[in-house]
């Protein structure tokens, strides 16, 4: 068996006095599917920071694709990582927000290209011929050159999902997606995400509120509660039998509305 | 010959000549920002009125004084008011030209606070059957002015670094004397030095002023008298 | 003395207050975007000088600076003519103010536009100039254009030593002959008009930048 693609060793997280995680574990397997439900406030879009490097973390180790993501060898030790070993490891990752966060200053094809172009110093050509089978992938073809601010949330999303797929990161963490969008633009996002995985393999993580999404997309679904896993398993048995009542009562929320 | 060093004989002879001048800025300033204060409010209140040409005259007059510049409005006054038989003492044509200099600017900041008052307010002054006078004074500016006190400070701090432009008019104010010093005694650095350093001691104090003033006042506003 | 020539002799003092403004504004500008750039993102020692830069020229008035540095520092055998002082001057003074214009605009950038550029790996310098910047640009253009017209205000007080700007030929006109408030009424609107076109070239760049970068709205 080979070793998790994503790996969290005793990771412990603080914002100043409040402690997110104090000795969490948790692992992902290459090419695995885990979303990741729980109430608001437990911490899930803080372990997709982390993995993002948009946060630091304040003890333990992580690892991704088989290499310390926050700390690097040196002289025999391992020591906080620099910048360099950090943009290193962001090749691997990639990431769609909750608000989209588009450059709206750059057109459509310019926030998909600009990236690739500049940081793994694709040729424009190349780059842009990428763009167009993004766009095509996310049913955008048409909106190339037009600016974010012309868009609806929901082609604003689907442009993140092209432009994060641009640099091809093997590890694709979606952080709420379709939450700030109005309910009948939900389904237009998660359908360019469910052709995603069916045409190739990714290893995802998503943080998500659509639990029939979750559960018919995931391989696993990780039940997250005050910074720790309180269950987890296949999505059948986290959605007909879960075992703890903590999950029981989020759930029943759920259904409830 | 000439003085890389700092003279600190030269400097204690001088400080106290230059104290005594401080008293002149301040009272230049503090002349200067009730004035300005009135004027503000003032053009912020015809800014309101119900005519409509009245309302254009005041922005037009507000938008000209702010764009052009004190030192010529002070010359303006200095000039040109005894054309018109007044005659006034540079203290007086200082007080005049920065209050009304940053009654144009403050009339901004007492119109957007006023603007900031919720229009329920208003209406509930008017279903009590206030008149205008009351509303103003029992409902609308005990809101209006925390929110103003920032700003409003600010700008009479800027008003008080442009004090030193009434030297132009020989009001014997710090930098008057500092200029009066050097020339006499062919020693620029330590009269200049130490208005300088007076100016930043003195506004930095004013800052923290407001501050505190801003701080300790009741949130919810305050009954006038 | 006839309307035409008092006008025409202000306008050489015009001549001059431009020129200073044409010199000044980009010292202003360079100065507002390096110390405003070290503020926020140097290591100590220089963000120290920069905050005591900024303070200094903030926290005194313009004409003291602009005293202090052409009769002072002669002292240190630092001898420059009138002109470049009041370029100096007045450089440094609105640069001081326009550091806190560079650095507000910034930090008015979203923080989700730093999170996606360092998602997409650009590195710290591309988010800055390619990212952060454009966007922070729009921003700027309505303070800096305050200022630019704060400049040429300020310009007025290069009268005192003794150059020949629009202000000083007004002072000499006004001691010569006896027609005061048509002098000083012209000199008004003179400054006038400078102060108005600036507001019209700054809303025409407005609207061009806010167009070009991405239709004026900065939320997506
Ligand atoms: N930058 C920050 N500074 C201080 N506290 C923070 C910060 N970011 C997050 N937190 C706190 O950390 C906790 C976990 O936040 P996180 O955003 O990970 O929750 P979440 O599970 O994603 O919740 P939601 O479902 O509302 O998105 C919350 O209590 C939040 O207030
Ligand atoms: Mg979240």
């Amino acid at each position: 068996m080979s070793a998790p693609i994503i790996e969290f060793k005793n990771v412990k997280k603080c914002f100043g006095e409040t402690v997110i995680f104090s000795d969490f574990n948790f692992k992902v397997e290459e090419n695995e599917i885990v979303s990741i439900i729980g109430p608001s406030g437990s911490g899930k879009s803080t372990l997709l920071r982390i993995l993002m490097t948009l946060e630091g973390i304040d003890g333990g180790y992580i690892n991704v694709a088989g290499e310390s993501l926050w700390h690097m060898p040196w002289q025999g030790q391992y020591v906080p990582a620099n910048s360099k070993h950090l943009h290193k490891m962001r090749n691997h990752l990639g990431m769609v927000f909750q608000h989209f966060n588009l450059f709206p200053h750059m057109t459509v094809k310019r926030n998909i290209t600009e990236a690739p172009m500049r940081v793994k110093g694709v040729s424009r050509a190349e780059a842009e011929e990428f763009a167009d089978k993004l766009l095509q992938l996310v049913g955008l073809a048409d909106k190339a050159d037009s600016y974010p601010n012309d868009l609806s949330g929901g082609q604003k999303q689907r442009v993140g999902i092209a432009r994060a797929l641009a640099m091809k990161p093997s590890i694709l963490l979606l952080d709420e997606i379709t939450s700030a969008l109005d309910p009948e633009l939900v389904d237009e996002v998660l359908d360019v995400i469910r052709n995603l995985v069916k045409e190739e393999s990714f290893t995802m993580l998503l943080v998500t509120h659509e639990m029939y999404f979750a559960r018919e997309i995931s391989d696993r679904v990780c039940f997250f509660d005050k910074g720790a896993i309180v269950e987890e398993g296949e999505p059948e048995a986290i959605f007909t039998q879960p075992k703890e009542e903590r999950t029981k009562a989020f759930l029943n929320a759920y259904i409830g509305q | 010959m000439n003085g890389f060093h700092w003279d600190w004989a030269f400097t204690w002879e001088v400080f106290p000549m230059i104290l005594t001048a401080a008293k002149v800025t301040l009272l230049a300033t503090l002349l200067g920002s009730i004035f300005a204060i009135v004027m503000g409010l003032v053009f912020a209140l015809l800014r309101r009125s119900n005519s409509r040409t009245l309302r254009i005259s005041i922005y037009w007059v507000v938008e000209f004084i702010r764009s052009t510049p004190l030192l010529v409005q002070i010359f303006f006054l200095y000039y040109v008011m005894p054309e018109f038989g007044i005659s006034m003492s540079p203290l007086a044509t200082g007080v005049f030209a920065l209050g009304l200099h940053y009654g144009a600017y403050l009339s901004e900041v007492f119109r957007s606070g006023i603007d900031g008052i919720e229009k329920g307010q208003w209406e509930a002054a008017r279903a009590l059957n206030l008149t205008i006078v009351d509303t103003y004074k029992d409902i609308v500016l005990p809101q209006a002015i925390r929110p103003m006190i920032p700003a409003t400070g600010n700008y009479i701090i800027a008003m008080f670094k442009e004090t030193p432009q009434l030297s132009a008019i020989t009001l014997l104010e710090m930098l008057q004397m500092a200029k009066i010093i050097g020339s006499e005694n062919f020693r620029y650095l330590e009269p200049f030095t130490l208005v300088g350093i007076l100016y930043l001691v003195f506004s930095l104090l004013a800052a923290y002023g407001i501050h505190q003033v801003e701080r300790r006042f009741p949130k919810e506003g305050f009954s006038l008298k | 003395m006839e309307f035409g020539e008092i006008v025409s002799v202000l306008l050489q003092g015009a001549v001059v207050t431009i020129q200073i403004v044409a010199m000044a504004l980009p010292l202003a500008v360079l100065m507002a975007f390096s110390f405003g750039l070290i503020r926020l993102y140097a290591p100590a020692p220089f963000k120290q000088i920069a905050i005591v830069y900024i303070e200094f020229f903030r926290g005194t008035s313009a004409l003291i600076q602009l005293y202090w540095i052409y009769f002072v520092l002669p002292f240190f055998g630092i001898t420059i003519d009138a002109m470049t002082a009041a370029v100096v001057a007045l450089g440094l003074n609105i640069g001081s103010y326009g550091t806190e214009v560079v650095r507000g605009a910034i930090q008015s950038v979203p923080k989700g536009q730093y999170e996606a550029s360092i998602a997409l790996n650009f590195t710290s310098s591309q988010r800055l100039w390619r990212i952060i910047m454009p966007q922070a640009l729009v921003n700027m253009i309505p303070p800096f254009g305050n200022l630019a017209i704060e400049l040429v205000k300020a310009t007025s007080l290069v009268s005192l030593i003794t150059i020949g700007d629009l202000t000083f030929k007004a002072k000499m006109l006004a001691d010569t002959t006896l027609q005061v408030g048509e002098i000083f009424g012209v000199v008004l609107l003179f400054y006038f008009v400078m102060a108005q076109f600036l507001v019209f070239f700054i809303r025409r760049l407005e609207t061009h930048l806010s167009k070009g970068l991405g239709r004026g709205g900065l939320h997506s």
